[in-house]
């Protein structure tokens, strides 16, 4: 049975030690010589959710029905070709340490398209974009602290009263705040290119600055979660590892597909949802409306940047960005250092 | 009640009108063997809090329901002192001349004046089934403190002491899934994912439930549920929205599907507008 759980593990199910443990106990109840009973024993203690139950059934199948290899799965070719880029930049970036910058050559930065700087300039963007501290909106908690003013603290004006003996004094409390998450979906497809490692950066600038309250997707043709990756407090090695993550690089833009698995499996209620793209939908727009309208629902403020809104003769033409235009509280630009510290600005007051 | 068999559990729930499939019956077996809460995650209406209440029948013991939201706090989960007798009774104390601070602190502290909420009442209730539903609509603070109280299934109240079951209440879980619930959580319990019945239990469903239901109208209902559920909707009927259905169709008077029919009742299956104008725009209710 340690074999199969191994098995199991190596094809990505996390089945830990607690969980094998589980799964011995429940076999005692059960009938070890049933596959039935094993396969449910199995099942019922080794996995956490329905990700993990295609994988179970393989293994299951693989263990115990006969053969007994199972590959883990397989590592995708293409995936890498991001890799490159990064490590480049991380010379760059060096590069960039090595010439300090002065305060006007930096200012002039702030306001430049970084998809139009040589590599050592991007570097210094990076350099600064890491240094990002944002704030961020606060929203109600359901914690307590002791206040002059708001609700009656009825469990201290009780304390009080018993040491005085008499009730002279009506003690109150008010909610703890704490920061409103963010959700942000970086479009890591073919358009968005020259700037989806700059916003990455700022992915990671947000995660690392309010952890718990921030989720990072990358849509493009599949939505993957990439806040795992960006909790690492390096940038290089938190962009190497998302880059690995990331099955879709370069290719089209399927938001509506990708928003619409979204709000079926996670949330944005109470959040604040950016989404940064260009808008080169190449689904059908109408379910894009949809899923923005659904989202506009859920979420607290929508916010949209596009990296070609910096420019001042931009219209929002594309079929995604009509599609989603009526749904946005405001529409942002993402092309240079300056709008990134504009959007981290909204963040913090959204 | 001692059940010795997982199919032994799948007759019990029958007689109690819920049609169980092997994962499942498995599932509460175990769950009841070791002792060890269910966590029930799926789709909204394949059937959840519908087990918790037949499992209370079935077992013959309460069933008590903390429904999930968010804002949830110990307050309201756990347990409140209740303020308002507290003060009479400080004041009744102050009229009779007693002023010894540490004799009313006892007294005030007493049980007496402690509001069981429902994790505690589960805790104090043997045998109880505790039903904590929807927990994915909590906030994920919540899930730390309920794990506190599922580990060792103890309350510890800073006033009174440590609350403990002799005997742990049964334990079900929900989650629609609309966040990812801590792992920790998860690894406390059993995990089991309900999947919609297939074709001929949703009928068999039908037909148990509904006893004034034909068996062509029940086929045509699972039919029809069916094919709303592969047709990408925001929320595609579950098991109670089909028996709601049946219920709507049986009290018109139906003795089969047909569409006028069908599109006057639509409401009590589909409960989205999107979703009732892309049945009705498609024709997705006639059959071919």
């Amino acid at each position: 049975m340690t074999g199969f759980v191994r098995t199991l593990r190596a094809a990505g199910v996390a089945a830990d030690h607690e969980r094998a443990q589980g799964f011995l106990r429940a076999l005692e109840h059960l009938d070890a010589g049933v596959p039935g009973d094993v396969y449910w024993a199995g099942r019922l203690t080794l996995c956490a959710g329905p990700d993990d139950l295609p994988r179970y059934d393989r293994c299951f199948h693989a263990y115990f029905g006969g053969a007994r290899a199972v590959a883990g799965p397989a590592a995708t070719a293409s995936v890498h070709r991001y890799t490159a880029s990064v490590a480049d930049s991380a010379e760059g970036e060096r590069d960039g340490e090595a010439a300090p910058a002065t305060a006007s050559r930096t200012e002039v930065l702030r306001h430049r398209d970084v998809a139009r700087l040589t590599e050592a300039e991007r570097a210094e963007v990076h350099r600064m974009l890491a240094m990002l501290r944002a704030g961020r909106a606060r929203r109600r908690s359901r914690r307590y602290e002791s206040a002059h003013r708001g609700v009656l603290d009825r469990r201290r004006t009780i304390r009080d009263a018993l040491k005085k003996g008499e009730v002279a004094l009506l003690r109150r409390r008010r909610h703890t705040t704490r920061p409103r998450r963010v959700v942000l979906f970086v479009d890591v497809s073919g358009s968005m290119s020259p700037y989806a490692e700059t916003l990455l950066r700022f992915a990671h600038a947000l995660v690392r600055s309010e952890p718990r309250a921030t989720r990072v997707f990358s849509v493009g043709t599949r939505l993957t979660a990439l806040t795992a990756g960006l909790r690492h407090r390096d940038p290089g090695t938190a962009l190497d590892e998302v880059s690995r993550t990331i099955p879709d690089w370069s290719g089209g833009t399927r938001l509506g597909e990708e928003l619409k698995e979204f709000l079926s499996r996670h949330s944005a209620r109470g959040a604040i949802a950016v989404i940064a793209s260009d808008g080169w939908e190449r689904g059908d727009p109408e379910l894009l409306r949809t899923q923005m309208a659904r989202l506009a629902r859920q979420a607290h403020r929508v916010l949209w940047v596009n990296p070609h809104k910096g420019y001042e003769d931009y219209q929002p033409l594309t079929g995604g960005m009509r599609a989603a235009l009526p749904y946005l509280d405001a529409l942002v630009a993402g092309h240079s250092l300056a709008a990134y510290e504009e959007l981290t600005e909204r963040l913090a007051h959204a | 009640m001692d059940i010795e068999s997982p199919e032994k559990l799948i007759e019990l729930l029958d007689r109690h009108a819920y049609l169980a499939d092997d994962g499942l019956a498995t599932a509460v077996f175990l769950a009841l063997r070791m002792r060890r809460p269910l966590f029930l995650e799926g789709e909204a209406g394949v059937g959840k809090t519908e087990l918790a209440k037949t499992l209370a029948g079935l077992l013959g013991a309460p069933l008590i329901r903390l429904q999930c939201y968010e804002g949830l706090d110990a307050a309201q989960a756990l347990y409140d002192w209740d303020f308002a007798r507290q003060l009479l009774h400080l004041k009744a104390a102050e009229a009779a001349g007693v002023t010894d601070p540490r004799r009313l602190e006892g007294e005030i502290y007493e049980r007496r004046f402690l509001l069981a909420r429902p994790l505690l009442k589960a805790l104090e209730t043997q045998p109880s089934v505790l039903l904590v539903d929807e927990i994915d609509r909590a906030d994920d603070e919540f899930e730390a403190f309920l794990l506190e109280v599922l580990s060792d299934f103890t309350i510890s109240i800073p006033e009174l002491g440590t609350i403990r079951a002799e005997t742990p209440p049964v334990v079900v879980v929900t989650s629609n899934r609309t966040r990812e619930v801590h792992d920790a959580l998860k690894r406390r319990c059993l995990y089991h994912w309900l999947e919609h019945p297939s074709f001929d239990r949703e009928v068999a469903i039908l037909l148990r439930r509904q006893p004034a239901c034909t068996e062509a109208l029940a086929r045509q209902v699972a039919e029809a549920a069916e094919r709303l559920r592969r047709a990408d909707l925001v929320k595609p009927p579950g098991i109670a929205e089909t028996l709601d259905w049946t219920e709507a169709l049986l009290t018109l008077g139906a003795q089969e599907l047909d569409p006028d029919r069908a599109a006057a009742t639509l409401g009590a299956a589909l409960k989205y507008r999107e979703d009732v104008e892309h049945v009705l725009g498609n024709g997705l209710l006639r059959r071919d």
